[in-house]
């Protein structure tokens, strides 16, 4: 068989990526056409550099579970190795050195193969869903902790601010990549030591939602008694599963290289959000509507909650935009070390530092995922930057 | 340039849009009014109508998105539609100077007060440094501020608000302009302060021979201040004319109402009610066809007032007095206002809350950056506040910034706690409660109504969920539903559609919020409201509908109403009794009328002269305080009004200065904290005369 | 409070700090698994336990973790044993000294930085030699981004919305959203490799450890300024745009003062407090960058060596670095906070 030609793979590419553009121009007509009703969200639509931020977020976002969760999209199986196609350019045809092609198998590599001989492209699209399926998360608890402690440490102030500010610095002034290198190892793992970090980090989203309801529905004990019920219950069943691996039912858990990981990056960007989140709280603190619901003797938890939280909210938004993105660029660089994930995993950082050690003979095996990643977090930031935008303009 | 003997500016029908992604929105429309050398113009108008507007579109300084989309304006015969950037540079700061409402942002944090004065020579004459610096000298000597040569090396945060403001009309006089345009300049200062300043600007543009185009939303000012008046509405000129003429023999229907609607002296909150004027102040992109101010006009006649454009028309005999309204000759301008319901006064009930001695004094930390640690300073903020209020009585706390009458009202919501003495609701003492240790009763007694409408509400709670939540906090209603029908009823009571229920506070008007802020307070059946400034960031046409409300759901529910302000025009009109603080102490306390006629305290005096009154018949003297009100960090010793009495000199032995005065009953019920000798007090003249109609 | 006064707590702070992170670092890297692991890669991968055991307590690895941190802080003296053959070891024993004339304490109080076990050298001057490199590296990512940096920035804020200001935003913003591994990766294949052919510059940085030319060293500086400009170039537009619609801004331009002047003489100074700050707060950043870098271009400085170290559980390397780079951090925080009161006029020290 011949070697496609660059318009070919082109093609090819476009073709494979079939779903992805149905759901992207799903998600686009439907979001413009009830954009007067969407708040926020239609008004991003406004903004042409929110669009493209959103429209490059989502075709990574529809790629990593397309490809990660349902297995289309990739061409071929990400650990397959085919001595014959080691460092093979773009567009090579598919063989095998032993044993049989399987007749149903795609018959090319399109973005040719690595120094094992593992299909590129299939690599860099399942590297989506590596990224997708940790990094909105491990943002919101890094959100969840640092809200829970950044309210209180802005609107009390005092002694509480200055040993929650001591500890957010203490952190922040650790560089993120020794701190990487401490955390993620299999040592560590060992001494289970992530283990209660883990334990200690995910307490603070049953908290957060436990204060919420209580602080709201305290004057009406029967709907707040069925909120925070509900949350303790949930939150337990989560919680034991997922810090401590002892789900009784057996249905939650986690792997704990990926725990491991997880927990470190929640724990490098929490006390940046604290800090933001402690500086808007300072800053609506003075407010009249504050002070109203002092004198009508709110308790603080329903101040900080309902009052202050939700007039953070855009600040907070534009921030956990950015803060995938960079969640992004951490997980790429811990995957840059050869931390945490196993080594064959086709995460983007790894697939770059794999390819790296090539790049001055061949480009193909590390410039897929360099430009994925480059792609999704340019994504992040203009949609960032839109939303922005469009929030000041309210 | 050439000499010119015509007017020094001419506008001619400006109008001025601002254009948007969606639309184009008039700001102002066919504005017209001639400034003669050496006179005043005022321009009034509430926010939003552009008066504004207007003097950006002189200075040529609308931003990206504004334009001139006709008529002319003309500087001495030039047109400034067709000069250069360049040319138009040339004038700005030399010919035509401004002067801004915000004192501290309008100076550069970080450039010495000296060298952002001497630019404007330097600029603009080309002068050496030695030079600009020297003329910066005489002109910092001119706006009579102390110690010229320190105030040039100062940075403006070194400044007090008064004196900044006296260094931006200095950096406006330093090329000696032909025009001065000045935007709300004293809106930001204390009263006291103001009066200094308007003082100084009259005096100034006398002797610079500037003609001035002077800005602003208070008829007051605008009286003591110009020649001619030219009233705004809505984005366009609705009455010009002379000062006499348009205050005595007004034309326009606005004007009129606007007149009726601000508290002038004899009007009473139940003999002579206000009127405010009803309706709301019309969006720019929806403004009625044909008089803007049909809509809310009483004299509005249907098929004339909405047919078409209004053009100005002259009034006969007056001097250069134009109107825009087609019925002014069929109008009985003569015709006394319509009897507004009057009310019986209400008798005050018993005493429901009495404070004795109170003294609340703060540490702070006297670095406010490298804080903690440092050494700290007690800033006594209430020294031994006593009265009573009883139920509907309306008793109405006075004074400037730093009175400390923030902080009374702190200790008594408990937000904080006394350092000493008594605060007793019902006789029961509640000065060391804080509030999350009060039961629900007491605190629902106690609400308050707070100043900044665009602060009150939160932004992110519809209308109707923030009055039922204060409703669940008191404990009100069992169920959701009942809660609901409460809260509709408390949208009824302060006069708001149902509807707004569902209403996000954005779309609410300034006037509506306050409401909103209002039903709030009175959600648990306050006894006691305090109502901090509540009416003083609203349109004049607004505070009077405000005000009238605040009045009535006190008749109806016999509220203690605790009216916290610096304005007296409206302190005299609606309350029994008032208290005027200075730097936490109570100079003077008794009836409205025991504190409005003499014998005053020195303060209450000047505060007194100080409030412009928008009335022609009105004489004051004239008594203006040196200085700024001292810090509350930072008071003087003895008397705290010693470092500006005019008196001091009366009291013999510089007492004054030693000793805090003690408080002395100059008759029932009326008492005043100061040294001055029974003689003297007799010896005091009314500030505020009204010459007979 | 005086400016001295407000150094000397900032010192406190950061000494405090300074003492916390090192304990955190000691503690985690004397973990039983850790200690284990570096027994292995000391003597060999098949020790048994017992082997590993019996290594660990020869050395000293298996004292209290606060003995064995007031040891190497020269708080506590060092230990020494008595093996079975007589001689005697001890932790401030040089190999050929007399065992009489070791001093009892030796920790970096007393400017020891102990031994590493990498590199089989002093860690005081392996930290020397690669902080020196280091520093070049650094000296010339600052001269190269920060004034970019704040030349874009001003460029784009002083009108915004203009084309000048979309097209340099959208540069900044690309370059925030590239990490050094994206970047370097990139010049690598376009400006190193065989594979494009341009081949203008080195893809190692090897030789520039001896010789740095533009054609081995411009690389390495280029990625890592790269990274952070975008992000002050940003800070600093968003500041300028702010400062341009200031009221004293209007002030001067009705003044008549001419834009230039504007830009120059009433902006610049208001625009840049902001962002100097953040460019003070970039350096832990930087630090990462560095690591990335001197990985990616085979430089062997600071960032190398904490991979090195990192990697094979170096104790008394890895805290060296770790301390180093805190104070790095600290200092630089610091000089912010100084730099910050000197450029804003309405923060005074009395």
């Amino acid at each position: 068989m011949e070697p496609l030609s660059w318009g070919a793979i082109i093609l090819r590419i476009l073709a494979q990526f079939a779903p992805v553009w149905t759901a992207l121009v799903v998600t686009f007509a439907l979001s413009t056409a009830f954009r007067r009703r969407l708040g926020l969200y239609g008004k991003l639509f406004d903004s042409p550099i929110g669009m493209v931020g959103f429209g490059l977020v989502m075709f990574w976002v529809f790629t990593g579970i397309f490809a990660g969760a349902f297995d289309i999209i990739a061409t071929h199986d990400v650990l397959d190795q085919s001595a014959s196609m080691k460092n093979k350019v773009p567009g090579t045809p598919y063989t095998k050195l032993m044993g049989e092609v399987a007749p149903d198998a795609y018959p090319y590599y399109l973005l040719g193969g690595d120094n094992l001989g593992r299909d590129v492209f299939s690599r860099m699209v399942v590297g989506a869903w590596e990224v997708i399926k940790i990094a909105p998360f491990a943002s919101l608890f890094a959100f969840m902790v640092g809200i829970t402690l950044g309210l209180p440490a802005g609107y009390y102030g005092g002694r509480l601010d200055t040993f929650l500010s001591f500890l957010a610095n203490l952190i922040l002034a650790f560089p993120v990549i020794l701190l990487f290198y401490l955390l993620v190892t299999p040592e560590i793992i060992q001494t289970g030591i992530p283990v209660y970090m883990a334990a200690t980090l995910f307490v603070f989203p049953i908290v957060f939602l436990v204060l919420l309801w209580n602080s709201r529905f305290h004057t009406q004990p029967a709907t707040r008694n069925l909120y925070v019920g509900i949350t303790l219950v949930v939150g337990t069943w989560l919680y034991l599963g997922i810090a401590w691996d002892a789900d009784p039912l057996g249905l939650v858990s986690f792997p704990p290289n990926l725990l491991v990981v997880f927990v470190a990056v929640v724990f490098v960007n929490a006390p940046t959000v604290f800090r933001i989140v402690r500086g808007l709280t300072m800053d609506i603190k003075t407010r009249d509507y504050v002070a109203a619901a002092q004198t009508r003797g709110e308790g603080p938890w329903y101040i900080m909650l309902w009052e202050i939280l939700p007039n953070v909210r855009g600040p907070l938004l534009v921030d956990f935009c950015l803060r995938i993105g960079y969640t992004t660029i951490l997980l790429g660089t811990l995957g840059f070390f050869g931390l945490g994930l196993s080594p064959e995993s086709p995460d983007w950082g790894s697939t770059i530092n794999e390819g790296r050690k090539l790049l001055s003979m061949y480009l193909h095996p590390a410039l897929p995922p360099a430009l994925a990643l480059l792609s999704l977090v340019l994504g992040l930031n203009l949609l960032a930057d839109g939303l922005r935008e469009e929030s000041l303009r309210d | 340039m050439a000499e010119h003997d015509g007017p020094i500016l001419e506008i001619e029908n400006l109008s001025i849009s601002f254009f948007t992604r969606l639309r184009e929105i008039p700001a102002v429309m066919d504005f017209s009014v001639t400034v003669q050398p050496g006179e005043a113009v005022g321009l009034v108008g509430e926010s939003g109508c552009g008066k504004s507007t207007v003097a950006l579109g002189v200075m040529r300084d609308l931003g990206v998105n504004g334009r001139i989309v006709g008529g002319t304006v003309r500087f001495k015969g030039r047109d400034l539609g067709t000069l250069s950037a360049r040319e138009l540079r040339a004038i700005r700061g030399r010919e035509i100077a401004m002067i801004y409402q915000e004192p501290m942002a309008s100076l550069n944090p970080a450039m010495r007060v000296g060298r952002q004065l001497m630019e404007v020579p330097m600029i603009h004459e080309g002068v050496s440094a030695a030079e600009a610096r020297a003329r910066a000298l005489d002109v910092v000597r001119d706006v009579k501020l102390p110690d010229p040569e320190r105030i040039l090396e100062s940075y403006p945060h070194q400044l007090s608000g008064g004196q900044q403001q006296r260094i931006v009309i200095a950096m406006a006089l330093m090329s000696k302009p032909a025009l001065l345009i000045l935007d709300e300049p004293t809106t930001a200062l204390d009263v006291t302060v103001e009066a200094a300043v308007v003082d100084l600007v009259k005096d100034l543009g006398r002797k610079y021979g500037t003609s001035m185009l002077f800005i602003s939303h208070n008829l007051g000012l605008v009286l003591e201040t110009c020649d001619r008046i030219c009233v705004m509405y809505s984005g366009e000129a609705v009455e010009t004319g002379s000062v006499r003429d348009v205050f005595d023999r007004m034309r326009h229907p606005y004007t009129q109402a606007l007149f009726r609607s601000i508290p002038l002296p004899g009007a009473d909150k139940n003999a002579r009610p206000l009127r405010a004027i009803p309706g709301n102040f019309p969006l720019p992109h929806e403004r009625p066809p044909g008089c803007n101010f049909g809509p809310r006009c009483d004299y509005f006649k249907a098929g004339l007032c909405d047919a078409g454009e209004i053009p100005m028309a002259v009034i006969a005999d007056d001097d250069r007095h134009f109107t825009r309204c087609l019925r002014h000759q069929d109008i009985d301008w003569a015709a006394p206002m319509e009897k507004a319901d009057m009310t019986e006064a209400t008798e005050p009930g018993k005493v429901v809350l009495r404070m004795d001695k109170l003294r609340k004094y703060y540490e702070v930390a006297a670095n406010a950056l490298f804080g903690g640690g440092g050494p700290t300073r007690v800033v006594k903020a209430n020294e031994t506040l006593s009265f009573e209020a009883r139920e509907s009585e309306t008793l109405a706390i006075v004074g400037e910034s730093g009175c400390g009458k923030s902080t009374f009202a702190k200790v008594l919501m408990g937000l904080e706690t006394a350092t000493d003495g008594e605060i007793l609701l019902d006789n029961r003492n509640i000065e060391q409660i804080p509030i999350e240790k009060r039961d629900t009763q007491t605190v629902a007694d106690i609400q308050m109504v707070f100043q900044n409408p665009f602060d009150t509400l939160n932004p992110s709670m519809s209308v109707g969920r923030q009055i039922i939540r204060a409703l669940e906090v008191f404990g009100h209603g069992a169920t959701d539903a009942e809660r609901r029908e409460e809260m509709l009823r408390l949208l009824d009571l302060v006069k708001l559609p149902r509807e707004f229920a569902e209403r996000m506070p954005r779309q609410l008007s300034g006037g509506q919020k306050q409401r909103v802020g209002i039903a709030r307070a009175f959600a648990g059946g306050a006894r006691i409201v305090v109502a901090d400034e509540p009416v003083s960031a609203l349109d004049v046409s607004v505070q009077a509908a405000v005000t009238d409300l605040l009045m009535e759901i006190q008749r109806k529910q016999k509220t203690t109403l605790l009216f916290i302000s610096h304005d007296l025009s409206i302190v005299r009109y609606l309350s029994d009794r008032v208290m005027v603080m200075y730097l936490g102490h109570v100079v003077e306390m008794g009836s409205t009328d025991q504190v409005f006629a003499p014998p005053y305290h020195p303060y209450t005096e000047a505060l007194l002269s100080a409030v412009p009154i928008a009335d022609t018949r009105v004489q004051k003297t004239r008594i203006v305080l040196e200085g700024d009100v001292p810090s509350a960090m930072n008071p003087p010793p003895g008397c705290p009004f010693q470092t500006r009495c005019r008196w001091k000199a009366e009291v013999p032995g510089g007492l004054c200065e030693r000793e805090v005065p003690p408080v002395r009953d100059l008759a029932p019920g009326h008492q005043v904290k100061c040294h001055l000798s029974q003689e003297m007090f007799d010896r005091m003249e009314p500030v505020i005369r009204v010459a007979a109609e | 409070m005086t400016l001295a006064k407000f150094i000397l707590r900032r010192v406190g702070v950061m000494l405090l700090t300074a003492l916390c992170l090192t304990f955190i670092v000691f503690f985690l890297t004397n973990l039983y698994p850790n200690l284990e692991k570096l027994a292995k890669t000391q003597g060999n991968f098949r020790m048994t336990d017992e082997e590993v055991a019996s290594y660990l307590g020869r050395n000293g690895y298996l004292q209290p973790l606060p003995v064995k941190y007031g040891q190497w802080m020269g708080v506590l003296p060092g230990w020494t044993q008595e093996a079975e053959d007589g001689t005697i070891r001890g932790r401030c024993f040089a190999p050929d000294q007399p065992p009489g004339d070791a001093p009892r304490f030796c920790g970096i109080l007393q400017g020891h930085w102990g031994h590493s076990t990498v590199f089989r050298e002093d860690v005081g001057a392996i930290i020397a030699e690669k902080l020196a490199l280091t520093g070049r590296l650094m000296l010339w990512v600052m001269l190269l981004m920060v004034p970019s940096a704040l030349i874009l920035g001003v460029m784009a804020g002083m009108r915004e919305g203009s084309r000048t200001d979309r097209t340099l935003s959208t540069f900044a913003i690309t370059t925030t959203a590239t990490p050094e591994y994206v970047s370097g990766v990139l010049f690598i294949a376009v400006f190193a490799s065989t594979a494009v052919g341009l081949k203008w510059f080195k893809g190692t940085a090897t030789s520039a450890m001896e010789n740095p030319t533009f054609e081995n060293f411009f690389l390495p500086v280029l990625t890592i300024a790269l990274y952070g400009m975008g992000y002050i170039a940003r800070m600093t537009r968003a500041s300028m745009a702010e400062v341009m619609t200031a009221q004293y801004i209007r002030t001067a331009r009705l003044k008549g003062v001419s834009f230039p002047n504007i830009v120059v003489k009433h902006a610049l100074r208001n625009a840049l407090i902001a962002p100097f700050t953040v460019i003070m707060l970039q350096f832990p950043w930087l630090l990462n960058g560095v690591v990335i870098v001197e990985t990616l271009f085979n430089y062997k400085g600071f960032g190398w060596t904490l991979v090195q170290a990192a990697g094979n559980n170096d104790i008394e390397l890895l805290l060296a670095v770790s301390v180093v780079s805190v104070v790095v951090v600290l200092a630089t925080q610091l000089i912010s906070d100084i730099g910050y009161v000197y450029l804003n006029p309405r923060i005074s020290m009395t």
